[in-house]
């Protein structure tokens, strides 16, 4: 197989080796779970339960609150114990509901739809939104939005995002070895929705496994493919997914749908035949324990909401002092203050470094060696871009790129000088965000 | 609060590449210019580099101290710019010539900006540039020749005409005493042409065939190897070669520079190089490339971090500039080598091409 690419990028080590053979273990059903009415994008969802309730697992607890939001579901059965702020896997604190488990379990009723294949799209999409679905790469966008296009954006292609392109995590690739024709059934019911024509499964090369595994099963499927791509950093990203597995670029400021293309991740493709077969809500994922601190690197299969106290202690807990503690992958992810927050839905991994990786050096001034510019997948010019936000000076920021940057964090990534680009440029979003709100 | 760790914004790794290392790095692809030069002129060559070397150090460390900023000189960017200094400066210099040039560069070239990162031209080339206005005899004359070949290059005298001394002295005193670019420099110069021999059409059949013979595969070798009299560390295309391999393997230098600025060289050579009479030929572009501070200068001087565009366009535009100027120089203008003050003169401009090459992202529609 060609495999294929985007422009720009970096290499990190891909680290994967921690857990990438330990199978999918379903963690111990814990005690409480919290769980946040922010999870995704959109705005937040609006509790239906009070203090006091008694839910069943699988109980609608909040709803969504407009058009781009989501629904909120009891991960386990119990009592409604708080809803108050708790620390969220961002590393902020937010509003969420604390159920206190009963240890029994109690679903509430599902279904299995025998022909659930030949559903309408519309109920197709009724039930991912009343599941509760939103993008489980980390993003957070709510899938029943996301596949429903408006009239004039027809959609021909969807891809199912199986890059899983951040160094350790690897419970996309867990889900894709062991889980591959819920995975497929995914794919293909996402493509009814849409009625899109061609589905493509876009895998990196250090997954070679996957890719054949994939591969056989798709054989003998005319417009179903995998598509092997180069190991680079951020492939996973929606925009350079799609230009390195169909050559075809969203515009800037624009969405997938411009171009014909809805992008999903493999976790989610799982999550929408779950919810379209069984109406099963979106209360559990594959989450990834992993990285140099921890002694049983694994692939839980755990409750949203989960404290990752929890986690770690049943992955036998850290195996030396620990430095840094992430919520994501290590290009994107979150450094946590503590074991304090739970999973949620977007929760891929957990990573937790020693005292020497977590080691931050100083930053120096800018050399302008252009390491920042060529890896750039946006094309930007980052250190332009920081050094404008330092002086600022929001509109030079912004014509060096300021919006277009997705905080792949590739320019931080080789800076020599270790500026903090992406810590910049983020500052620079947040001003440019203010004096938007102070012009209206 | 218990178990508090490290809170800090992605990404949380880091590759291994720090200023330090690539400092570092490019003087160890500098080393197997200087094995040549001590191979060719002996430890003269090793003395004045490291006089250049450590002056730069030692400059920079004092001005820090007494600017009351961190001393920084452990990240070897100052010990690269003695280096490059002493480079270009040939085996006979006197000693304090590179001591000089070394203060100059580091004083004036680069802490008076600030230090590091903030020096609008390279202080390296700023010092060559300085000793060349100080004192342009020692920086121009007193070439030593390899031990084991003549300064043109040119290897066997007798190819040109038998008993050449008698025939045409100026020509043989061109031939024995010049360096490669000034024997083609003169060649060039048709008030030299006309001086070589009292037959006018002699001189120019002299003239011409020693230009056939330094374009010539067995010069061309010597060139190649640095078998010639040159600067200490411009002298072994080879060598700065196989350093430059490395640079581009280790991704430590952009091959759009190097490439662009070579290619102009070797492209303009070959079109406007060729003296009268002598005819297009495919060895010339080889002789512009290989000769001179060439190599040097496009892969480890116009490559400076600091002092070229950040953009991926303006690199390229950078370098054809520099290539441009530098055959301008060489063919038509005063001096026989233009490379320094090629790219003095395009680090100037980096401004102002970073200005007018700002990409579009990736899937902004070009206006
Ligand atoms: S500027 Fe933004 S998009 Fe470009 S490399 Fe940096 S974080 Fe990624
Ligand atoms: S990588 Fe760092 S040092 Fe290099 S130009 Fe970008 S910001 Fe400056």
């Amino acid at each position: 197989m060609r495999l294929r690419t985007f422009p720009g990028g970096v290499h990190p080590h891909d680290e994967k080796h921690y857990s990438a053979s330990s199978p999918i273990t379903l963690a111990p059903l814990p005690a409480k779970v919290t769980i946040h009415v922010s999870q995704h994008i959109g705005s937040p969802s609006s509790p239906v339960v009070a203090v006091g309730d008694e839910v069943k697992t699988g109980q609608l607890i909040a709803e969504a609150s407009g058009f781009v939001s989501l629904n909120q579901h009891a991960s386990i059965s119990g009592k409604v114990t708080a809803i108050d702020r708790f620390p969220h896997p961002c590393g902020t604190s937010s509003l969420a509901i604390q159920i206190t488990g009963d240890g029994e379990d109690k679903w509430v009723e599902l279904a299995d739809e025998a022909d659930y294949m030949n559903l309408s799209a519309t109920e197709m999409k009724s039930r991912i939104a009343a599941a509760g679905i939103c993008g489980m790469g980390g993003a957070g966008f709510p899938t029943n939005v996301k596949l429903s296009p408006p009239e004039d954006k027809p959609i021909d292609t969807v891809i199912l995002n199986g890059v899983e392109c951040e160094p350790f995590l690897t419970s996309d690739y867990r889900l894709m070895m062991e889980h591959a024709d819920e995975i497929i059934s995914g794919l293909k019911l996402i493509m009814k929705t849409v009625n899109a024509r061609q589905g493509i499964i876009g895998i990196e090369a250090n997954k070679p496994d996957a890719m054949a595994l994939m591969e056989k099963k798709l054989k003998g499927e005319a417009n179903l493919e995998v598509i092997g791509l180069k190991l680079r950093y951020p492939q996973g990203a929606e925009k350079q997914l799609i230009y390195a597995a169909t050559r075809r670029k969203v515009p800037a400021g624009g969405l997938p749908m411009a171009v014909g293309v809805v992008v999903q991740n493999v976790g989610t493709a799982f999550a929408v035949y779950e919810a379209i077969r069984y109406r099963k809500p979106l209360i559990d994922r594959i989450i990834s324990i992993t990285g140099e601190g921890i002694k049983k690197p694994s692939n839980l299969q755990a409750r949203i909401g989960t404290a990752f106290s929890e986690l770690v202690e049943f992955c036998g807990g850290a195996s030396m002092e620990i430095g840094k503690l992430i919520s994501g992958g290590p290009m994107m992810g979150f450094a946590l203050p503590s074991l304090d927050a739970s999973m949620g839905k977007g929760s891929s991994g957990l990573l937790l470094f020693g005292k020497k990786a977590a080691r931050l050096l100083d930053e120096k001034s800018c050399l302008r060696c252009a390491r920042c510019v060529d890896v750039c997948p946006m094309n930007l010019l980052p250190s332009l871009i920081a050094s404008a936000v330092k002086y600022k000076d929001l509109d030079k920021a912004v014509e060096a790129g300021l919006n277009d940057c997705m905080k792949c964090g590739s320019c931080s990534y080789v800076c020599p000088a270790q500026i903090r680009l992406v810590q910049w440029i983020d500052t620079g979003k947040i001003r440019y965000t203010e004096a938007q709100r102070a012009k209206k | 609060m218990k178990d508090k760790y490290i809170v800090s914004s992605a990404p949380h790794v880091h590759d291994k590449t720090t200023i330090p290392m690539v400092m570092w790095n490019v003087v160890i692809a500098l080393i197997p210019a200087l094995v040549f030069a001590v191979y060719y002129w002996g430890l003269r060559a090793l003395v004045l580099t490291l006089l250049g070397a450590i002056s730069a150090v030692v400059t920079e460390a004092a001005i820090q101290k007494l600017r009351k900023v961190p001393v920084s000189v452990s990240d070897g960017s100052a010990f690269l710019t003695g280096l490059l200094l002493a480079y270009n400066i040939h085996a006979g210099a006197p000693l304090w010539l590179p001591i000089a040039g070394s203060v100059f560069a580091i004083a004036v070239g680069k802490q008076v900006f600030g230090g590091l990162g903030n020096n609008p031209v390279n202080p390296a080339l700023l010092g060559r540039a300085f000793l060349l206005a100080s004192w342009p005899t020692l920086m121009t004359a007193g070439w030593v020749k390899p031990r084991t070949g003549t300064l043109s290059g040119i290897s066997n005298v007798d190819d040109i005409a038998l008993n050449l001394q008698s025939v045409s002295p100026k020509a043989y005193e061109l031939v024995t005493g010049a360096t490669p670019l000034k024997v083609v420099q003169s060649l060039r110069d048709s008030s030299f042409v006309a001086s070589i021999n009292s037959s006018a059409t002699e001189g120019v059949d002299i003239a011409n065939r020693i230009f056939t013979n330094i374009t010539e595969m067995g010069s061309l070798k010597n060139l190649f190897w640095g078998n010639i009299g040159g600067c200490i560390g411009e002298v072994s295309a080879f060598a700065l070669l196989l350093g430059a391999a490395y640079l581009l393997y280790k991704n430590i230098i952009e091959w759009r520079i190097p490439l662009f600025y070579v290619g102009t060289v070797f492209v303009l050579s070959f079109l406007f190089g060729p003296i009268k009479g002598s005819g297009y030929s495919m060895m010339l572009p080889f002789f512009h490339i290989f000769s001179g501070g060439l190599m040097l200068g496009a892969f480890f001087m116009a490559t400076d971090y600091t002092t070229t565009p950040l953009t991926k366009n303006g690199r390229i535009i950078f370098a054809i500039g520099c290539g441009l100027l530098t055959v301008v120089i060489r063919l038509v203008g005063g001096y026989p080598e233009g490379v320094s003050y090629s790219i003095l003169f395009m680090n100037v401009m980096t401004p102002l091409i970073d200005k007018f090459t700002v990409p579009k992202a990736f899937g902004r529609i070009k206006k």
